[in-house]
């Protein structure tokens, strides 16, 4: 009655209740500029407006959700550049996956922007600092709110630049120069492959329109022909620079260097989520009939969705195995991102073969709650113990912090999966859909979770549990409440978000009318799946027991690392991919860019330019000789022409 | 021997020729000056011999209108010469080089 009666309003002013998406992504750019340009000298006013900007556009998110649940509408779009066969449109979309992200970006990004009160509290770049952090907000609503590919790509950017800003925030310190650029200059390899995805896409569909395009999609799944792998491996691509697979997953432990609020809210629950989120919303792309063009026909037979899962896969378990020789709770932490990131790809390319990515998606949501609450935690720790990010430093954590303690061990146990936490509820979608496409995928998605929990663990006994190793955790104290509050509202969702109808909200979307689990959430997966249940909470409680036997009785140094020995060494150095990278790429790419340099110096500026220009001027400077500017010697010259010409005439 | 047109013509055309020279070759404005009149000079006497030597009194009518004409303009370039030589104290072609670049 009372949905009838706004309708009904909505008709007469012409206005629609879905253009508040408009406000939601407009009012954080707002925030950012107005507060960079007018009170950069107004730590309070700054912080103020900013976290309010935020805060509204998380309330009209929580509205518009409430309106709209599920239902797919658009807001009004405006044209932005109508060129020739292209109309490029700004245009926002709502449906199930945009307004349960702009819940996620907005809320997480509400309470990262009020932990960063108390934790960046002493910098004295605090207005910029926010007014940043609303950039990235503003870009990343942008991706998420985007209703065609060339509207995300275009912030999609944004959120690579605001990224940059982010992590070389303390531009002074050279590591954290260094990282932004690495992060910027990984992400754009990525974003090519995108941007020729797009091309691909828009010069076969002729159109850019998501809805456009799922719609000739579902009329001729084989509408990209043999290019269909090959455009969707490029999209994938974006997707592996932001959300970092391997290969280009190596900017995303450099990019630690920045604040910890910014790992929080953009290197573990909103930047690097993005990938997953756009392949889920070109999902369709992966669905369609696989073909290849005659060069790769090697590739008959795979689809771009398996080699998607596989890459997914291996960057899960890769970057799990690394997380476990990792002494920087930072890098701990972000290690585990890569993982989990992976496990959400892989899960996408293997719900490509029932159509439904939903498991993914949830596994998104629930992640971003309690790894932007871990990272948050992790920040409340270095705080308490000036600076110290080293585990092996820390210890007896547990009694001088406890709220952070009890929150961070709940992150903990959602992130490892222990029921009845969120984590343990998404990881069982994925394991459940790895189980029904692919035996193989469904032993790495359980070997990721018994590591997950064996580094996690480790994290927690090292840090929290024991005596305190070192000056820092000596006199830690428990951070601020603008800090601990955060902490306690992310660890709500983390605890309870299992309750909510999450999975069947998401998979609605993927399969409208789809029937549902039903029944008991609480206990659900035991009851439609029981194997990948079992099997999840059997890797838990397997990882926790083998962490608890080596790390239980708090040791002073590492005893894995005697154990394990050479393989150690090589976690520890992260498989020396980034020295791989150093001795390949990188002379590799200054080999190109010194001949690049040496074209443009010799021969586009030196002869093209510089040649042009030379003979113009030798031209001109002996041409300027003849004109003496003495009258006798043109009356000389004038007879002597006026002789040779009698004289030609008279022959 | 009576003197023939062409006898006339080589004056004429040694006449020019001295003019030319003196044009060309001499610094001093003044005799660049003398040089031109000779030159008109030698037209007039070419001019003369055709007349002349056709039986036309067309050429020496047009030798009148010279004369004045370069009556009028010896006077013209002479006062601009005077004017110039109280103004810079020279006549010479070399210092007088001021709208040179």
């Amino acid at each position: 009655m009372e949905h009838a009666a706004v309708a009904q309003h909505a008709v007469e002013s012409g206005t629609k209740i879905q253009d508040l998406a408009w406000a939601i992504l407009i009012l954080p750019l707002v925030m950012a500029f107005g507060t960079a340009v007018l009170t950069p000298k107004n730590r309070t006013i700054s912080a103020a407006f900013n976290i309010s900007g935020v805060v509204v556009a998380f309330l009209l998110s929580f509205t518009l959700f409430c309106v709209y649940g599920g239902q797919s509408v658009d807001a009004t779009p405006f044209h932005w550049l109508p060129v020739a066969g292209l109309d490029a449109e700004m245009g926002l979309h709502l449906d199930a996956l945009s307004t349960l992200m702009l819940m996620v970006v907005t809320g997480v990004g509400s309470l990262v922007m009020i932990y960063s009160i108390g934790y960046m509290h002493e910098d004295r770049s605090y207005t910029r600092f926010f007014s940043t952090l609303s950039l990235f907000v503003f870009s990343m609503l942008g991706i998420v709110l985007a209703n065609n590919l060339l509207m995300l790509f275009v912030f999609w950017e944004l959120v690579g630049v605001s990224s940059y800003l982010l992590i070389g925030f303390w531009y002074e310190k050279p590591s954290a120069g260094d990282a932004s650029k690495k992060a910027f200059l990984t992400n754009r390899i990525g974003d090519f492959g995108f941007m020729l995805g797009i091309l691909a896409i828009w010069s076969l569909a002729g159109t850019l329109d998501i809805a456009d395009l799922k719609a000739k999609f579902v009329a001729n799944p084989a509408l990209l022909g043999p290019w269909a792998g090959l455009a969707g491996l490029l999209i994938f691509m974006g997707a592996m620079g932001k959300s970092a697979q391997f290969p280009l997953h190596v900017w995303l432990p450099d990019a630690m260097e920045g604040p910890t609020p910014v790992s929080a809210l953009i290197h573990a629950a909103t930047m690097v989520a993005a990938g997953v989120y756009m392949l889920c919303r070109v999902f369709f792309l992966y669905t369609a009939t696989p073909g290849w063009p005659a060069a790769l026909g090697f590739l008959d037979g795979i689809s771009a969705a398996s080699i998607i899962s596989c890459i997914g896969g291996f960057t899960a378990l890769f970057a799990a195995v690394i997380a476990v020789q990792q002494d920087d709770i930072k890098r701990i932490l972000a290690y585990s991102t890569l993982s989990q990131l992976g496990l959400m790809v892989m899960a996408v390319g293997l719900g490509a073969k029932t159509g439904d990515a939903s498991a993914s998606m949830y596994h998104l949501v629930t992640h971003a709650g309690f790894k932007a609450m871990l990272f948050l935690g992790a920040g409340s720790v270095i705080h308490a113990c000036h600076h110290e990010q080293d585990i092996w430093k820390m210890g007896g954590l547990r009694s001088k912090m406890p709220k952070t303690f009890w929150t961070f061990a709940l992150g903990t146990a959602a992130l490892a999966g222990l029921p009845p936490f969120s984590g343990f509820y998404s990881k069982d979608e994925i394991l459940a859909v790895a189980l029904e496409a692919n035996p193989i995928f469904f032993g790495v998605g359980v070997l990721v979770t018994v590591l997950t929990t064996f580094y996690m663990s480790r994290l927690v006994l090292v840090a929290f549990f024991g005596k305190p190793r070192g000056e820092g955790a000596d006199h830690a104290h428990e951070s601020p409440s603008s800090m601990t509050l955060p902490l306690l509202v992310l660890a709500v969702p983390s605890a309870f978000i299992a309750w909510l109808p999450l999975g069947e909200f998401l998979s609605g979307h993927f399969k409208p009318g789809h029937a549902t689990h039903g029944g008991d959430i609480l206990f659900g997966p035991f009851n439609h799946n029981p194997i990948a249940a079992v099997f999840g909470l059997g890797a838990v409680l397997f990882g926790f027991s083998l962490a608890y036997s080596l790390y239980g009785k708090a040791p002073a140094q590492d005893p894995l690392s005697a154990k394990l020995g050479l393989l150690s060494q090589a976690m520890r150095n992260r498989f020396y991919i980034d020295e791989i990278y150093d001795g390949i790429v990188v002379p590799l790419h200054n080999l190109l860019s010194q001949i690049a340099d040496a074209i443009d110096r010799w021969l586009i500026a030196g002869i093209a330019v510089r040649g042009l220009s030379g003979v113009v001027e030798i031209a001109g400077r002996a041409l300027r000789l003849v004109q003496t500017g003495s009258i006798q010697t043109y009356a000389f010259l004038f007879t002597a022409g006026v002789l040779l010409i009698v004289l030609l005439a008279l022959k | 021997m009576t003197p023939g047109l062409h006898h006339y013509l080589i004056v004429s055309a040694l006449l020019f020729s001295l003019g030319l020279l003196g044009v060309v070759a001499r610094r001093n404005l003044f005799v660049i000056f003398m040089g031109l009149e000779l030159m008109l000079n030698a037209a007039n006497l070419a001019l003369v011999a055709f007349s002349r030597y056709h039986n036309n009194l067309n050429g020496q009518v047009m030798v009148f209108f010279i004369i004045t004409v370069a009556a009028a303009e010896v006077a013209v370039g002479l006062a601009l010469l005077v004017a110039l030589y109280r103004k810079r104290q020279t006549a010479h072609v070399e210092d007088l080089t001021s709208l040179k670049l």
